[in-house]
């Protein structure tokens, strides 16, 4: 029952994931939880799904678009390191253990000046959308994106957007998910904007 | 047993020396000329394909130069055999990197990927290196129009202007001399087309003797890749007024 929530504005992408890690119906940990890892300069993802798997999936991706930039020393776009993520877990879904995760990838286009946020769920169906969310944070958060999205947003705004995102979901979903981390993908890279509890 | 002596062809010189890869370089220099030189608006590719025998069917289809994806085209001097198998190796490997990341490959990737294949070849005891020198002609959002030039070493570069196979010492000097920095497409197609005729054997160029490809953007900012037909090309001649018959020089 993770959060994970991608709102891309004018100039950023927004990730909200919650903190606590979760097993069933219990809380194993309160905080501390990373559902992130920061796989270039301008590009991040964000994941849920079969906790072990999410993790060693994310790394996997992160070590391969590294070694990937050490060898042509240029960095890969949002969509081209996509690309490379769904071919991944579409190898892997055709195997014996496939993985099972879910992923937001957010990042800003340098060459088109753009903020990008691509969705990939474990079955490797991939979509670039401005908005989107993995599992039950999507029930209760997709008709308040629907009325509150503009692509014109400016970070206070998709920031404000988010918080009404957050809001919602603490009313309602039956575990406390410990509050959230915020982070922002801009021209500057990547960083912590803010902490919920 | 034989393998012993197979081997030697990769292994160091007393003086320390390849001389598998110095043959290769010696095939290379027997080929026709191949001549790249970058525009500030593209790339011009011209190559001399040697006649053999007045019997031989003329091919219309480009035997020294080809496509390798939507915006990289390569010219080739060497032996063409060998050619064709890397050129399909690198066909291959950039629909590889685009099925994979669904973008282009970066040209200086691909260059890197062919020549570190050919590098292989002059390690690996028992067989020969590739006896092929390509001139790459490319475009990509990382460093806008590009031109390399590598040889069966493995080693490669890149080039405002380059030339390789027969009379390459005489068409790189021509190239030095005449060469302007932003000059447009079409004044280096004639450049190259006016070195072409320098460094080969003919007075007169025809289309059965020149191929001639260029790179570079339409009005729409779309990077194309162009072989020229036999007709295109005769018509490029006649207005550079290298053609056989000098009628009318018409100037655009």
């Amino acid at each position: 029952m993770d959060v994970i929530l991608g709102i891309t504005t004018a100039n950023e992408v927004i990730v909200i994931t919650s903190r606590a890690f979760v097993r069933g119906v219990s809380i194993l940990k309160a905080d501390d939880k990373d559902k992130t890892r920061i796989l270039s300069p301008h590009t991040m993802m964000a994941f849920t799904g079969e906790s072990g798997d999410t993790v060693q999936f994310a790394e996997f991706i992160q070590a391969n678009i590294q070694l990937h930039e050490m060898r042509n020393a240029v960095e890969l776009s949002p969509s081209a390191i996509t690309s490379f993520l769904r071919n991944q877990l579409a190898t892997s879904l055709r195997s014996r253990k496939p993985y099972n995760v879910n992923v937001l990838v957010a990042g800003y286009d340098e060459a088109k000046g753009k903020p990008e946020l691509n969705w990939v769920d474990y079955l490797s169906a991939k979509v670039s959308v401005p908005y989107a969310a993995h599992g039950y944070a999507a029930y209760y958060t997709l008709s308040l994106l629907d009325r509150w999205h503009r692509t014109d947003l400016t970070l206070e705004e998709g920031l404000k957007v988010a918080e009404m995102c957050v809001a919602e979901l603490k009313k309602r979903l039956p575990i406390d998910f410990k509050g959230v981390d915020i982070k922002v993908v801009d021209k500057d890279g990547i960083r912590t904007e803010k902490v919920i509890e | 047993m034989s393998r012993r002596y197979d081997s030697r062809t990769t292994i160091f010189s007393p003086e320390g020396r390849l001389y598998q890869v110095e043959y290769a370089l010696e095939a290379i220099s027997h080929a026709g000329t191949s001549i790249g030189i970058l525009a500030k608006d593209g790339i011009v590719l011209a190559a001399e394909r040697k006649v053999t025998s007045k019997l031989l069917e003329q091919d219309t289809s480009a035997e020294k130069l080809y496509t390798i994806n939507e915006n990289m085209i390569c010219a080739v001097a060497g032996l063409n055999s060998d050619a064709s198998i890397l050129v399909n190796y690198a066909r291959v490997y950039s629909q590889d990197y685009l099925k994979l990341y669904n973008e282009e490959i970066p040209c200086e990737a691909l260059v890197r990927r062919v020549c570190d294949l050919k590098q292989g070849y002059t390690q690996h005891g028992g067989l020969r290196p590739f006896g092929v020198s390509f001139i790459y002609a490319g475009w990509d959002p990382i460093y806008d129009f590009q031109l390399y030039q590598s040889n069966p070493s493995g080693n490669y570069g890149g080039w405002k202007a380059t030339s390789v196979g027969a009379n390459n010492a005489t068409a790189q000097t021509l190239l030095k001399q005449d060469y302007k920095e932003d000059c447009t497409l079409q004044e280096a197609g004639e450049l190259a087309m006016k070195v072409l005729s320098k460094t080969m054997d003919a007075t007169t160029l025809t289309s059965e003797k020149v191929e001639f490809a260029t790179v570079g953007k339409d009005k729409e900012g779309k990077v194309y890749c162009h072989l020229w037909k036999p007709a295109e090309i005769d018509v490029l001649l006649k207005k550079f007024g290298l053609a056989k018959k000098v009628e009318d020089e018409d100037d655009e």
